[in-house]
């Protein structure tokens, strides 16, 4: 293992642990997740071809609305002290980002994984759409991991965390769509290969984006 | 004239229009150790983090082990500065030992050194105690164990015996030996200089953001 991942694999290591002990992400947004799922049913009442068609829509975006949560928590987590420690230590900026991209990354799966049984029996009966959903959720909760870690950083270079969601909410809104249309068109049975293609396009964009950002913004923070 | 740990000329740092530190000349040879004293707010903390590189200076020019503090290679240099700040830098679900192997790992130091640098700094038998359970003389000593554990040429105590008793002020004065014994140089902070007196070679005073002209004022 390179330096490079030797150390993004410590601060994700060090991340996920502290969140198992903790439960400071996890604990707060699945109950809420799973509560804003139970609102439509609540409202719609049981009108279930309409719960079918408006499932996939609503998991995705309780997933995103959500797991903004997760990503400001874990972009908060490292105070200026700590900050300045591992800055001390001679870690990589680009290693740190890929870290706590990374842990966040994988507590947005569990996110979602814990919300999509609860989806499945809220909306829909036919589990064929959802079985494609497990496919993508790689690639958006990659993806929100990014964009989460990112923001995170240009928030706090201009020390200002609550512009973590502003930034995070508009431009995860490609992904959100683009999870959602695979889902529905799976379902309807017409090509997903574009939507594919955009979020791990997406992706990508967001793993150099923030990389190459890293060193200025945390030099920036100071 | 032997290279100098810390060399400033001039050097100031002005956050937006507000000067911070002002016209510094500061300069500390190898082996050496400097008190350094002033009243709040007068730029000492600040001082700290632009010797560590944490900060870059606006005006003049400066060094610390030889690197300027305006270069893209000061990043290179960090690795050799030990600073210990006002607020403790471990994170609070590690246990001690789990913060020490960590920063272990991050610095490519064996982690087998850590049970013998908690042993030497009084917390052997609290090494399996998460650091948020323990108390602020137990996390300043943890600090203290993170630095004999990354063994730096430049070390930079702030408020070096704040909240201390007299067992772990001792501490201090092992630290800062330690470093002037490998060649290096320390910067010690207090709001009691009769603490640090007997560590020390000189006092430098801060007031607001500048060096006080010697004998203006007595520590």
């Amino acid at each position: 293992m390179t330096g490079l991942w030797r150390q993004a694999w410590e601060i994700a290591r060090k991340d996920l642990r502290t969140e198992l002990r903790s439960g400071e992400v996890l604990m707060i947004t699945v109950p809420f997740g799973a509560a804003a799922l139970m609102l439509i049913p609540l409202a719609i009442g049981v009108d279930a071809p309409l719960l079918e068609r408006v499932g996939p829509g609503m998991y995705w975006s309780v997933v995103l609305l959500f797991g903004v949560l997760v990503t400001v928590r874990q972009s908060a987590a490292d105070g200026p002290a700590q900050m300045d420690l591992l800055s001390l230590l001679g870690l990589d900026p680009a290693a740190r980002f890929a870290g706590k991209a990374g842990a966040s990354a994988l507590l947005l799966m569990a996110f979602e994984a814990m919300l999509a049984p609860i989806a499945l029996a809220l909306y829909g009966s036919d589990p064929r759409g959802w079985w494609w959903v497990l496919a993508v959720l790689p690639l958006v909760a990659l993806g929100l991991g990014l964009l989460g870690t990112l923001a995170g950083a240009i928030a706090a270079s201009v020390a200002s965390t609550t512009l973590v969601p502003l930034i995070v909410v508009p431009l995860s809104v490609p992904m959100l769509l683009a999870a959602a249309q695979v889902t529905e068109g799976i379902r309807v049975g017409a090509t997903i290969f574009g939507w594919l293609l955009l979020l791990v396009v997406m992706d990508l964009l967001l793993a150099v984006a923030g990389v190459l950002s890293a060193r200025p913004l945390q030099e920036a923070t100071r | 004239m032997p290279e100098a740990v810390i060399d400033l000329r001039a050097v100031g740092v002005r956050l937006g229009d507000t000067p911070i530190l002002r016209n510094l000349y500061l300069r500390v040879e190898a082996g050496e150790a400097v008190g350094l004293i002033g009243a709040n707010g007068s730029g000492k903390t600040t001082l700290l983090r632009l010797l560590a590189t944490l900060l870059a200076p606006t005006d003049g020019e400066g060094g610390v082990l030889g690197v300027s503090l305006r270069a893209a290679g000061r990043f290179a240099v960090r690795p050799r500065i030990g600073l210990i700040g006002h607020t403790p830098a471990l994170y609070p679900q590690l246990t001690l030992e789990e913060n020490l192997a960590f920063v272990a790992r991050i610095a490519g130091i064996p982690s087998a050194a850590v049970g013998e640098v908690l042993d030497r700094v009084g917390l052997g038998l609290a090494r399996h105690r998460r650091a948020a359970a323990c108390s602020h003389g137990m996390q300043r000593r943890g600090e203290f164990a993170r630095v004999t554990l990354t063994r730096p040429d430049l070390l930079l105590l702030d408020e070096a015996h704040a909240g201390l008793d007299a067992q772990a002020a001792d501490l201090v004065a092992y630290l800062v030996r330690e470093v002037q014994g490998r060649g290096g140089a320390a910067v010690v902070v207090s709001h009691e200089p009769g603490r640090i007196a007997p560590l020390v070679g000189r006092f430098v005073e801060l007031q607001a953001g500048a060096i006080a002209e010697p004998g203006t004022a007595a520590p």
